[in-house]
């Protein structure tokens, strides 16, 4: 596996802000790495960083092993991008808006309405060629400027919240189209602050915040590293929380965590803890039990309640 | 840059018809108005009528309005709202290409506009000689001059309700004091130097000189005038475009 993408102690300013604090990561090639965090963790800002519209102020960013400050067209000739907001023509048909597109490119125009037609009908968009732009909905929208990124064949796919704003079945569909992609050996690189996205789509990702990557790894791995496997997440105001919860909770081997003003406890095993709680003065239907999974990682990291 | 003009070419295609149709009424308008209609009180003109004196100016500052408002209008809503540009800048394009391209659309534009009046004042019997065919490459000229320095503007403002500034001070007295509607031979010195600094001014006087049939080399100043802001300006629209697109 070669490395395609590596910061090494990045950083950018915006004036006195500071939006990226010294980050390093590797990408793999051929796999799907994630950028996890809230908006303004610098996410997007580094994102922009290797596609091309911002340069690298500090540190050292490669890309196919070609150190740049601000990407060059022979790179980004190579890399296909989704931008956070669709930024389709709506002077154009969508059709049209993948030929011209595919021209940016030096494709003739018949060659891109050829592999225009290819990745609409990749995207189950086979019949909205024709469509303006303004007809189609965010989701069918979103799925064009997928379309769009892909006309030039890339090896690498930028992604910066792909699915930000579309309904359910939109996101799954988009989920099944990157990893088809994936399958086809193109390397994806995407941003999200949605949990499911990126343990559904992420072989590795980081976790970021504030401008600096707070852990990294495959999502089971940091739920492995940073939580319990089990959560029992409390739903009921703190004042209503029997006084010595913290200690039983403690004895009986489990973790409490007070994150996003809210109350979890993690324990090794679930059920001890939860046939316990109607004796500690908790109602079970307050309550609910599942296993953790990358949420809870994101907030012990990023979400801990300001005490 | 060329891959980018022909986008603009391409939404051009789709357009120029309602674009050109409602370019074309209002010079027109303007032309009946004032060459027939104020015209009728006014004396001849370096032995023209008001109407025959009037009509050529009209090529000129319908190029330079097709050119402004691409620049100003046009090109802020690519940047700031539809982020067409941005878009641009994922492919392998650089500011400059983007940026050129803007510049050479609002020159074709200019061209269109200008032929389309050129046209219709022959079309009025307004033109007399077959030099004014030599109009049709020179407004590419005027055409760049209007883009740099609207797409200069344009590079500079946050709010897209700043480009009406940039219209009423700048453009409409560009427009009025142009030498279309009264000879400015009659200004004050200071007045003079302004007028040459005037862009438009000098396009007006080629356009006018073209019709007339009067071909001189007194045109190549006005030529050398507009070349020289295209050299002066050239590098500005990229410059303050690349801090906007680029951070």
């Amino acid at each position: 596996m070669s490395i395609i993408v590596e910061a090494q102690n990045l950083m950018k300013y915006y004036g006195d802000f500071q939006a990226v604090k010294g980050i390093s990561f590797a990408i793999n090639s051929g796999e799907c790495f994630g950028f996890l965090g809230h908006n303004g963790a610098g996410k997007s800002t580094t994102m922009r960083m290797i596609y091309g519209l911002s340069t690298v102020d500090k540190g050292r960013l490669t890309v196919f092993g070609e150190t740049i400050t601000l990407t060059p067209p022979g790179i980004k000739a190579r890399m296909g991008v989704v931008p956070q907001e669709d930024s389709l023509d709506p002077d154009l048909t969508v059709l049209e808006n993948l030929e011209v597109y595919g021209g940016f490119f030096g494709l003739s125009s018949k060659e891109s309405r050829r592999r225009g037609q290819e990745w609409l009908d990749f995207m189950g968009l086979e019949d909205r060629g024709n469509a303006r732009v303004d007809s189609l909905s965010g989701g069918n929208q979103r799925r064009v400027v997928i379309a769009r990124a892909l006309i030039n064949r890339p090896e690498i796919v930028v992604l910066d919240e792909p699915t930000t704003g579309l309904d359910p079945q939109g996101r799954r569909l988009v989920w099944q189209k990157l990893r088809q992609l994936k399958e086809q050996g193109v390397t994806l690189i995407l941003t999200t602050h949605y949990m499911e996205e990126a343990a559904q789509l992420c072989d590795r990702l980081v976790v970021m915040n504030d401008g600096m990557i707070l852990a990294q790894g495959h999502p089971e791995e940091l739920v492995r590293q940073y939580v319990l496997p089990y959560c029992i997440e409390v739903r009921l105001p703190f004042e209503l929380l029997p006084a010595d919860l913290e200690d039983k909770v403690h004895a009986a081997g489990g973790v409490m965590e007070h994150m996003a003003d809210g109350l979890f406890i993690y324990t090794e095993e679930g059920q001890t803890i939860w046939q316990h709680l109607p004796e500690w003065g908790l109602s079970q239907r307050a309550c609910y039990l599942r296993t953790s999974h990358l949420e809870d990682v994101f907030l012990k990291l990023t979400g801990r309640r300001e005490e | 840059m060329w891959r980018v003009l022909k986008r603009h070419l391409k939404v051009f295609s789709r357009i120029w018809w309602t674009n050109t149709m409602f370019n074309f009424i209002e010079p027109i308008l303007y032309m009946t108005a004032m060459g027939f209609g104020l015209g009728a009180y006014v004396q001849n003109i370096d032995g023209v009528s008001y109407a025959q004196f009037i009509a050529p100016g009209f090529i000129a500052s319908s190029g330079m309005w097709a050119s402004t408002f691409e620049c100003t209008y046009g090109s802020f809503v690519r940047l700031q709202f539809e982020k067409t540009l941005h878009a641009m800048l994922a492919a392998p394009l650089t500011v400059a290409d983007v940026v050129w391209g803007e510049i050479l659309y609002a020159t074709v534009k200019s061209f269109f506009y200008g032929a389309v009046i050129l046209a219709a004042i022959a079309l009025l019997g307004l033109v007399q000689s077959w030099w004014s065919l030599l109009i049709l490459p020179f407004l590419a000229l005027p055409g760049m001059v209007f883009a740099l320095l609207a797409l200069s503007f344009t590079g500079f403002i946050k709010n897209i309700d700043h480009i009406n500034y940039y219209i009423t001070i700048f453009s409409t007295p560009v427009y009025l004091f142009s030498g279309i509607f009264f000879p400015l031979d009659s200004m004050p010195f200071l007045g003079q130097v302004a007028i040459w600094i005037n862009p438009l001014y000098h396009s007006v006087e080629v356009c006018r000189s073209l019709v007339f049939g009067h071909v001189s080399v007194a045109l190549l100043p006005h030529v050398a005038v507009l070349v020289l802001w295209v050299l002066v300006l050239g590098w500005l629209p990229v410059k303050l475009m690349r801090k906007r697109l680029i951070s």
